[in-house]
């Protein structure tokens, strides 16, 4: 028990992901040039994919995890696999909020069926499922609960690229003259700052991430520390 | 015993166990017809609207009342006691997949064969169409085999019968696209051949599925 209390490796990732997000937000600000047909509005799509690339890769991480725990069947990798749909649950909502709010002033409607935008809603509501499930599980042994969610963690994630073809090919199939053709000419200026706000998104993962992985594992502590007393008292 | 006729072990003691209670057909037959006169009255379903509509329906009703089926299936197991037997029986976890995915397989495409006619009776829709029956196997095939992991898992929960659609539903997205699609261009009168993307995709689905849930599905039956 003599493992040092201080978080080191957190503070760095604290100090790192803020700098990085306030140098990003300066850029979006005031580096990026302001797009030619849309404006300002333009700027949300810096925060907008960045996110929709977090979320999509929080998901990965928590696809990883779930081969892992299958294979070893630690704990740590069930920790990581539920801190990691956690976080990536707020990258995803962040999407599907900022694509609303930019599709609003660009297309008129808050929500346009659009193939990003879907595929980006229909992982919020699988990974609201994996959440439900975790919360549902009705197990006294949490390593059966990982077990499950493992599982689900894996199927769910394989049937992303899948429907994001179907969604894709259906859209193709019924071209909507509203969002089609909706590319945008990116000056290098434009690539920058998505670069800048893509990589100050993803540290900030990973602190949330860590963050999220040391709260479960002093709950596990403390229930075992709890334990213990129990056991004490008992004798 | 070769890993067939296990397989053919399961599937037949479901059989023998529906033909005794009758609950899973009843239910979804039952149920499926409602969600067609629901369907009818939101929408008032004649003429060309019912022909657009029709793949769409037919689809929504199957995977509704699918979830129906795939609930009751594990939930007997459970109930019953019977998945202990399944696991001392000495075979391969997949072995036990397969016979239960098989069984529901069945099920939902007895359901199919008595919905197809009726909903071509009524709503006046050519559903019935010579590439229809590989649309439908194929999208059964992956819905019910995704839907016989989930329901494993599903059982397993409290309140398990709202679980599952939870689960399922988001991740039948890509089956569930696919059919509609390739039914829609089989209603429009062309052939097999010209519906060939989302045949392949629903293959590609299948196989994917099928491979998955055969790799993960002993993980779920542990104790």
């Amino acid at each position: 028990m003599k493992k040092s209390r201080r978080n080191r490796t957190g503070i760095v990732l604290i100090g790192a992901s803020t700098v990085a997000v306030l140098v990003a937000l300066g850029m979006v600000f005031l580096y990026a040039p302001r797009e030619a047909t849309m404006g300002d509005v333009q700027r949300i799509f810096y925060f907008h994919v960045a996110s929709a690339w977090v979320g999509f890769f929080a998901f990965f991480v928590t696809f990883l995890a779930g081969i892992g725990y299958l294979a070893q069947g630690k704990r740590r990798w069930d920790i990581l696999a539920l801190s990691s749909v956690e976080v990536g649950l707020t990258f995803i909502t962040m999407t599907v909020v900022t694509g609303s709010l930019w599709a609003r002033p660009t297309w008129g409607a808050y929500w346009t069926w659009e193939p990003r935008l879907t595929i980006s809603a229909v992982q919020l509501l699988i990974y609201v499922a994996y959440g439900m499930l975790r919360a549902f599980l009705e197990t006294e042994s949490q390593e059966r609960k990982a077990r499950f969610a493992a599982v689900y963690g894996i199927i769910a994630f394989i049937t992303v690229p899948l429907s994001w073809f179907a969604i894709r090919w259906q859209r193709t199939i019924h071209p909507d003259i509203m969002t089609g053709g909706g590319g945008m000419a990116m000056t290098p200026r434009m690539v920058q700052t998505l670069l800048a706000s893509i990589g100050a998104f993803t540290l900030l993962y990973a602190t949330l991430l860590q963050q999220r992985v040391r709260l479960e594992r002093s709950i596990d502590t403390v229930a075992r520390l709890q334990l213990r007393v129990e056991r004490k008292k008992g004798i | 015993m070769g890993f067939l006729r296990k397989i053919w072990a399961i599937v037949a003691k479901d059989i023998a166990a529906e033909f005794h209670t009758r609950e899973m057909i009843s239910a979804m037959m039952v149920f499926s017809v409602l969600t067609l006169f629901i369907f009818s009255f939101a929408f008032d379903l004649r003429g060309e609207m019912a022909e657009a509509a029709a793949p769409g329906i037919f689809w929504a009703t199957v995977t509704f009342a699918g979830t129906l089926g795939l609930n009751r299936s594990m939930a007997r197991e459970q109930q019953a006691g019977c998945i202990d037997g399944l696991m001392l029986a000495p075979m391969d976890r997949s072995a036990i997949f397969f016979g239960k995915a098989i069984g529901n397989l069945i099920f939902m495409g007895i359901v199919e064969i008595v919905l197809l006619p009726l909903f071509s009776a009524l709503f006046d829709a050519p559903l019935i169409r010579p590439g229809m029956l590989v649309v439908a196997t194929l999208g059964t095939v992956g819905y019910g085999a995704v839907g016989t992991l989930l329901a494993a898992i599903a059982v397993n929960t409290r309140a398990r019968e709202v679980m599952l659609p939870i689960l399922l539903l988001p991740l039948a997205i890509p089956a569930l696209i696919a059919a509609v699609q390739a039914t829609g261009g089989l209603v429009e009168g062309r052939a097999l051949a010209e519906v060939n993307d989302w045949v392949r995709l629903l293959v590609t689905y299948d196989l994917v599925i099928i491979a998955i849930s055969m790799l993960t599905f002993g993980y779920v039956m542990e104790e």
